[in-house]
């Protein structure tokens, strides 16, 4: 028995030691002077972080990035919550469809989407190729799945259809069963979803490259044309993507206990 | 009949979401598809966009090639995550939460800086290839990231933190009782896993099977971003018919976007069909 506790223990650091190697590899390369001749760099140096806060290209790919991601987050979170929770409620026979219209995307992947999309707005009545509109619309979509499940999970542990029954019982209104009753107890689930949906988003390439790769330039398509010029910098560009996805999954992890507590 | 008019009033508050998802999901895709059922030059209905697309060895290779890696790299994937999963499963509450969280991360780790983090490592100036030349170890002297064998090797990465995520939760099928249970009528652990543990998560290793490839099917930054459109695959194709904001050849590109979404399709199909087969055996 004890010796079976020792294998499990083992594989489980094995598979972690093969899934950090690569990460550990990219940070020591991050603050490494020289590192082409020898095993080990030739010395350390914060050097590149400072040269990548200072390229004011990179900064302006992280605003856009920022401000892409928020836009699309803000618009599915206006128009999903309230979606959810009005077909959840009042309309559960449609709850099917809305299930296979939220997990669609994840069968669509982004190459396909990208021609899709492309094909559709370059001409006829609409054009928004080429604008950051069309990436704004194609990133509400392909987060479509995390929000649905988020918030309809949510929705499931608090029992939404009776709390809404009995604050319409007790003489609320319809808005204000929403606002005042299931809005403030589905909200740690809310931001679950918001958080998956941002370290999604943030590290999102095909989209970003085909719809408006040229000229409006986020940042995986800037670390992409970085690459070949400078490694030491792109490896920065790493480790900070890195260490807001790991801020960002504590706080998953946080808000998901807040979440599952509200159940009691 | 005031409460129907009052629910009637609700649907406004659907109508965003129906805009958005007509407008950038099913219209987009439907338009796709009537697209790759043309002919460019004369605007008929017909199938040359099918048939110029499988009947070029160029393409039919893109699309073998896809097929290949990702079969072999989710068949990889699955292999290390039926034994990491059920060891998980094995650790205390505390340390399985903090793993999995580990886990889950990396599974963001994929794409543009994955493919950056493999040339550190095995690239021509990575510290592997560095250290096992400087130790002599010239069997892997012939190793090359930028082939077939590296890509496959970079997909599997980032396929195993998503069969754990997804095959995790299929052990909790089996109950400590029914292994004691097992046991004390006799059984050996092997025949426990042979007639109750691998039915009981043989679905969740096919249903995970089938969405890690299509997960390779899809991939596209990865590959682009470590060979560029020097591997051949199905996807970069697709990619490489995009240039700017302009699809060349809109038709050609929508019919090999429609194959590729209609293979992953189809694999989670057999897969499902698969299953239903094997759940029918069982009972």
């Amino acid at each position: 028995m004890r010796s079976g506790k020792w294998f499990h223990v083992s594989v489980v650091f094995l598979v972690l030691v093969y899934l950090f190697v690569p990460l550990l590899a990219t940070f020591l390369y991050s603050i490494a002077t020289d590192w082409y001749r020898t095993i080990l760099p030739e010395g350390f140096t914060l050097a590149w972080y400072r040269d990548l806060l200072l390229d004011p290209r990179f900064v302006d790919a992280a605003g856009r990035t920022i401000f892409v991601c928020t836009a699309a987050i803000l618009i599915s979170v206006a128009v999903m919550v309230p979606t959810i929770f009005l077909v959840t409620v009042y309309f559960p026979k449609w709850e099917r469809l809305l299930q296979a219209l939220t997990m669609l995307p994840y069968a669509v992947p982004g190459v396909v989407a990208a021609v899709a999309l492309i094909r559709m707005y370059s001409d006829g009545p609409l054009v928004l190729a080429g604008t950051v509109w069309l990436l704004i619309g194609a990133y509400f979509v392909s987060i479509l799945p995390f929000m649905y499940q988020g918030i309809r999970n949510s929705l499931r542990t608090i029992d939404a259809i009776r709390l809404t029954d009995a604050a319409e019982l007790l003489g609320a209104s319809k808005w204000q069963a929403f606002r005042l009753v299931v809005l403030p107890n589905i909200l740690p689930g809310v931001i679950v979803s918001i958080l998956l949906s941002f370290s999604m988003l943030f590290g999102e390439f095909v989209l970003a490259n085909l719809l408006i790769g040229g000229h409006y330039e986020l940042l995986q398509v800037y670390l992409m044309r970085r690459m070949s010029e400078s490694g030491h910098l792109s490896s920065a560009i790493v480790v900070a993507y890195f260490v807001l996805i790991l801020i960002m999954s504590g706080m998953v992890l946080k808000f998901s206990r807040s979440a599952k507590g509200a159940k009691l | 009949m005031k409460s129907i008019r009052r629910n009637r009033l609700l649907l406004l508050f659907l109508l965003p979401f129906a805009l958005l998802v007509l407008g950038f999901e099913l219209l987009p895709l439907v338009g796709m598809t009537v697209d790759s059922l043309h002919d460019g030059d004369t605007g008929q209905w017909s199938w040359v966009q099918y048939a110029t697309a499988l009947g070029s060895k160029f393409y039919l290779q893109a699309l073998q090639n896809s097929v290949l890696i990702s079969f072999c790299s989710s068949l990889v994937g699955i292999l290390v995550a039926i034994v990491a999963a059920y060891s998980i499963t094995r650790l205390s509450p505390g340390t399985r939460d903090i793993i999995l969280m580990l886990s889950n991360m990396t599974s963001n780790f994929a794409g543009v800086p994955l493919a950056f983090a493999y040339m550190i490592l095995l690239g021509n100036n990575g510290i592997f290839t560095l250290l096992l030349h400087k130790w002599g170890w010239d069997v892997f002297a012939s190793f090359n990231l930028y082939s077939w064998i590296g890509l496959t090797l970079v997909y599997v990465y980032f396929q195993i933190p998503l069969a754990i995520l997804l095959l995790y939760p299929a052990y909790y099928g089996i109950q400590r009782q029914w292994k004691e249970a097992a046991l004390l009528l006799g059984a050996s652990p092997l025949r426990f896993w042979l007639h109750i543990g691998i039915p009981v998560i043989l679905p969740g290793v096919v249903g995970t099977f089938s969405i890690l490839f299509a997960n390779a099917m899809g991939a596209y930054a990865t590959a682009y971003a470590l060979v560029g459109s020097n591997y051949n695959l199905l996807a970069v194709r697709i990619g490489a018919l995009v240039s700017g904001d302009v699809v060349s050849q809109p038709q050609l590109a929508s019919a090999l976007a429609v194959i590729l979404a209609v293979t992953m399709v189809g694999a989670m199909w057999i897969n499902e069909r698969m299953m239903r087969r094997v759940r029918r055996d069982l009972q």
